[in-house]
Order: structure tokens, then sequence, then C-alpha cells
């Protein structure tokens, strides 16, 4: 392939991750807005318009997004005025950053050259998204420590202590699907994902690994800090990390955690959800289990893939609006049994018996 | 140079500086600044969620599922001052609590409002006479944008003073002179 193809496909690859992440993040907002107005029975925002033009309140994302460029930028009187600036750009990077080893179709060809839809294909593609992850945390913690204020710092501690917590699990539940699928390359995972179950159930993740799902996505949602884990934060009475900021960094600590819900989605896609992966759909077209086949051309294949992973994303997207609408919030004492004596015991069991049962059929 | 010439030169030159928007008059690229950041800052108003007395359990009613003021964008009730765009003062006012409200409101980011909700803090209510302890209206120690009358307001009433902070919100000017209150209801 030559130097300038290659240039040109990374460029594109990642203008279109990025642009899905951060355009799927400002949706949210909307449906976040909207989702707890179905459940709550009311209305929801709808008043915003342009040219009398109201779209279901779409507009709101806009208006909300010039008022927060346009308002005060306050710093608090802090001797670390440039770490206080630099927390927010730390807490959005690392988490679109992760989003390079999301695959998000197959491969395609274009002259002749073959393109896989994945920014980079590096063979460890967990152990990178585990490393951003872990690095995020720091964006929580400079921001609590830097606005000088106790009860930033207060809530970066109660972020720090919950997140290397529920790391655990969330590194240890994927253990099972590492050994299942023997590769760390999230491409190879969701490639091996394509086949047969029994002849008819797609090999999707969640029907190898049903308990290391639940369990991940409960880290998942707690590596968020969304309700019910959202303790670093604590709203309405215990005051977060990002007590101290206001305008646009404090949009940008919102953003974040709307990208970081967005990759905790892909992450469930690609690992328990077949990716990009459609049941029954082979490289040539449709093949049922029933004996019939749909032949397709190499080009609608592939976009239906692209389309059947940003379906599975924006669903696991919505699954973690309906939880966080749902549930009350944990104490710190009941998140932190929750963490260390449910959920990494049962991690631990899920690994070893996935372990067993790989050995004994692997024999 | 004599000091009255200096003054005069000094006087000439503040003049020149000083009042922007009487030298330029509504400049088209002023104006359609100011029609996007208010039609956005009407659309997104803030409160912050502190309530001082009965007020307060009206102004949650206002904002659950019967009368919704997320329906204007201002459901997102902002718990942190540096966040928050309004504040709604929602109840007794007493002098103890003055002086917590009115560092609230210094440390809101501008652009902030105000609205004072209910006689108490519209001007003392029924301690208007022997209330020893409470602070005949907060508009002695902020600069109220709206009054709301009623004891406590309907959510009705509510929902019209928020109307009418947004209609304020759409009449300001970035250069011009800060608007006068409103009494609603």
């Amino acid at each position: 392939m030559s130097a300038g193809m290659e240039i040109g496909a990374a460029v594109g690859k990642t203008i279109f991750i990025v642009m899905f992440a951060l355009s799927l993040g400002g949706l949210l907002t909307w449906v976040e807005r909207k989702q707890s107005a179905v459940m709550q029975d009311r209305i929801g925002a709808n008043r915003a318009s342009i040219l009398g033009f109201r779209v279901w309140g779409l507009f709101h994302i806009i208006a909300d997004a010039v008022k927060m460029f346009t308002k005060e930028d306050f710093v608090p009187d802090t001797p670390h005025k440039f770490i206080h600036a630099l927390a927010p750009v730390l807490s959005i990077f690392f988490a679109l950053l992760s989003f390079a080893v999301i695959p998000f179709g197959s491969s395609i060809v274009i002259a002749g050259q073959s393109i896989g839809l994945q920014v980079a294909d590096v063979n460890v593609g967990i152990l990178f998204i585990f490393a951003m992850m872990s690095v995020a945390v720091y964006g929580v913690v400079l921001a609590g420590w830097s606005s000088n204020n106790n009860y930033s710092l207060l809530g970066g501690v109660r972020a720090t202590a919950q997140m290397i917590s529920y790391e655990i699990t969330f590194g240890l539940t994927l253990v099972g699907v590492i050994m299942i699928f023997q590769t760390l390359s999230l491409q190879e995972i969701v490639r091996a994902q394509g086949g047969l179950l029994f002849g008819f159930l797609p090999m999707w993740g969640v029907f190898l690994q049903p308990l290391g799902f639940l369990l991940f996505m409960t880290a998942a949602i707690a590596e968020t800090k969304r309700i019910p884990f959202d303790i670093p934060e604590g709203e309405s009475e215990i005051i977060g990390f990002f007590l101290e900021y206001s305008s646009m960094k404090f949009g940008m600590f919102m953003f974040a955690d709307f990208i970081e819900q967005i990759l905790v989605a892909s992450m469930v896609t690609t690992f328990f959800f077949g990716g990009w992966q459609v049941p029954y759909l082979g490289d040539g077209g449709f093949v049922f289990p029933w004996g019939s086949t749909i032949d397709m051309n190499t080009w609608l294949v592939e976009s239906l893939r692209v389309i059947s992973f940003v379906l599975k994303v924006s669903f696991f997207c919505w699954l973690q609006m309906l939880i966080r609408w749902t549930l009350p919030r944990f104490r710190f004492d009941q998140l932190m049994n929750l963490g260390w004596k449910i959920l990494l015991p049962l991690s631990l069991a899920n690994a070893l018996v996935t372990a067993i049962i790989v050995l004994w059929i692997g024999r | 140079m004599s000091k009255t010439q200096t003054e005069i030169k000094i006087r000439e030159k503040a003049e020149q500086t000083l009042p922007l928007e009487g030298r330029h008059g509504n400049n088209v690229i002023i104006t359609s600044v100011d029609k996007v950041l208010s039609w956005a800052r009407q659309s997104s108003v803030w409160p912050m969620s502190f309530g001082l007395a009965c007020c307060a359990i009206e102004m949650m009613a206002t904002a659950a599922g019967r009368f919704d003021i997320d329906r204007f964008g201002m459901g997102v009730m902002r718990a942190s001052p540096r966040q928050s765009d309004l504040m709604i003062v929602a109840g007794t006012v007493t002098m103890k609590m003055a002086l917590r409200v009115k560092k609230l409101y210094e440390q809101m980011p501008e652009p902030k409002y105000v609205l004072s909700m209910g006689s108490c803090a519209t001007c003392g209510g029924p301690y208007w006479k022997h209330g020893y302890h409470v602070l005949k209206g907060v508009d002695q120690i902020v600069p109220v944008d709206v009054y709301v009358a009623g004891c406590p307001p309907r959510p009705e009433a509510l929902l019209e003073g928020l109307m009418m902070i947004q209609e304020k919100i759409k009449r300001e000017e970035m250069l011009g002179k800060k608007l006068a209150p409103v009494m609603a209801a």
C-alpha cells in the first residue's frame, strides 16, 4: 500500500470515529433529558426554536453549548491554575483516545488495497483501553486537587477509591473473554464472534460469558461515574470534584461522561455482542441456518456491518440511560462492599471456571 | 502644559474610550451576536438548587411532572453556584441566611439572574412588622430581576416569573444597560 493512501485512510478513519463519538455524545445530552422526562411523566425540553421549528427540543443542545461557551470562566484562587485548566482536557482526551482500537467494521477494498475499519489494529488492544481508562482517573483527581476546595478534594479522593476498586473487576471479567478467543486484538475478538453455536446461535460473547457480561456492565457503569455509582459527583448532597468549574470547563467534564458512556457501550458491543457482526451475515451475504442464502456485494455487506455496530452502541447507551434514571445512589460503604466482596470474588470464579472449561475442551 | 489642560485631555480621552454603544449605534454584527447569545441563554437557564422555606416546596412542584420547567430548558438544577445562571430565592431570608445568600450570589459567574419568589423574599412577608430576624426583601443584598408575588406562589406563578426572566434575557443587549426589575403575577 502506498504511503499517501495509508495516511489518507488513517485520517479518514480517525475523523469518522471521533465525529461518531462527539456527535453521539452531543445527542446523548438530549436523550438524557428526554429519557428522564419520559420516565418521570414529563414533556422535557422542547421550547428552544430556530425560525419557528422546535424539532423535539433538539436545539437545546446548541443553546446549552453556546451558553456554556459564553459564560464567565471562573478560576479559583489556587496556585495550580495550569493543572486546573488541564484536568478537563485530560478527562476528555483519554476517553476519545480509547476509540482508536475499537473496530467499527471489517475491511473495505479501495483500488485493490484492503483497508481495515479500525483506526489502529494493535495486538494489545484490550490493554491499551485499560491503560487509557486508568489514566483518565488523573483528570478527576487533578480537578479535585487543583480546585483548592475541601469538597472538591474529597470528591476526587472518592473518585480514586471507586475507580481503582472497580478497575480490578473490570479487567478480571475480560480475562474470560481473552481465554475463550485466545487474543488481545479487538478486531480478532470480533471476527471470532462470527461463528455459530450449536448450528444456530451466533457465537457472541454474551452467550459464552453471561456472568462476565453482567459483571463487566456493572463495573463499567461504575467506571463512568454515573448513577447508581455517582459518588464522586454526588451533585445534590455530597458535592464532587467539579464543584469549582464553571462554563465550558464544567461542560467538558459533563461531555467526557457521555463520551465514556459511548466508550463503555462500544466495549460491551465489541466483547459481548459481536461488534460489527450481523447474525448469519458472511462476507458474501446472508447464510441462514435453515439453508437459504441471500447474495450481496461487499459494499452492502460492509455498510450493514457498520450500521449494525452503530445501532448496537446506541442501544447500550440507551440501556445505561435507563439504568441511570431507575436506580438511586449507593452509599460509599455499599459501593465498596459491592466492589470488593461481591464483584471481585464472582469475577475470579468466572475466570477460574472459564479456564477449566477452556482447558478441558482444548484437551 | 498646565494642570487644567492635562485634566481636559484626560477627560477627552475617557469620553472617547468609555461609551462604546453610543459611538457605534446598534452595530449590525453586535445585534446579531446579541440575538444568538440571548437565544442560547434564554433556552438554557440553569437554576441553582437551593430553597430557604416553604416556597421551595412549590419550586420543587414546578420542577416535577405536572408543571415541568425542563420544557424551557431550565430542568438542569445545578448544585454548585459556579455552574448555575439563575438564583431562585425561594423563601424567608433570615438575617443569618442573608450572608449566605449574598455569598452564593457572588459565587455565581456572569451572566446571572435573581428571581425573588414569594412575599418573604420580596418584602419580608408576614414577618414584615415583628420579624426582628428577617431581612425585609432580598433586594437589599442582591439585585433582583423578577419578583413573584404569593405566599407561597403557586407553581403557575413561578412559571410566569421564569418566563419573564426569559423575556428579559431576550431583550438584553451585550453593551446595553441592565434592565429594570419586573413584577410577575
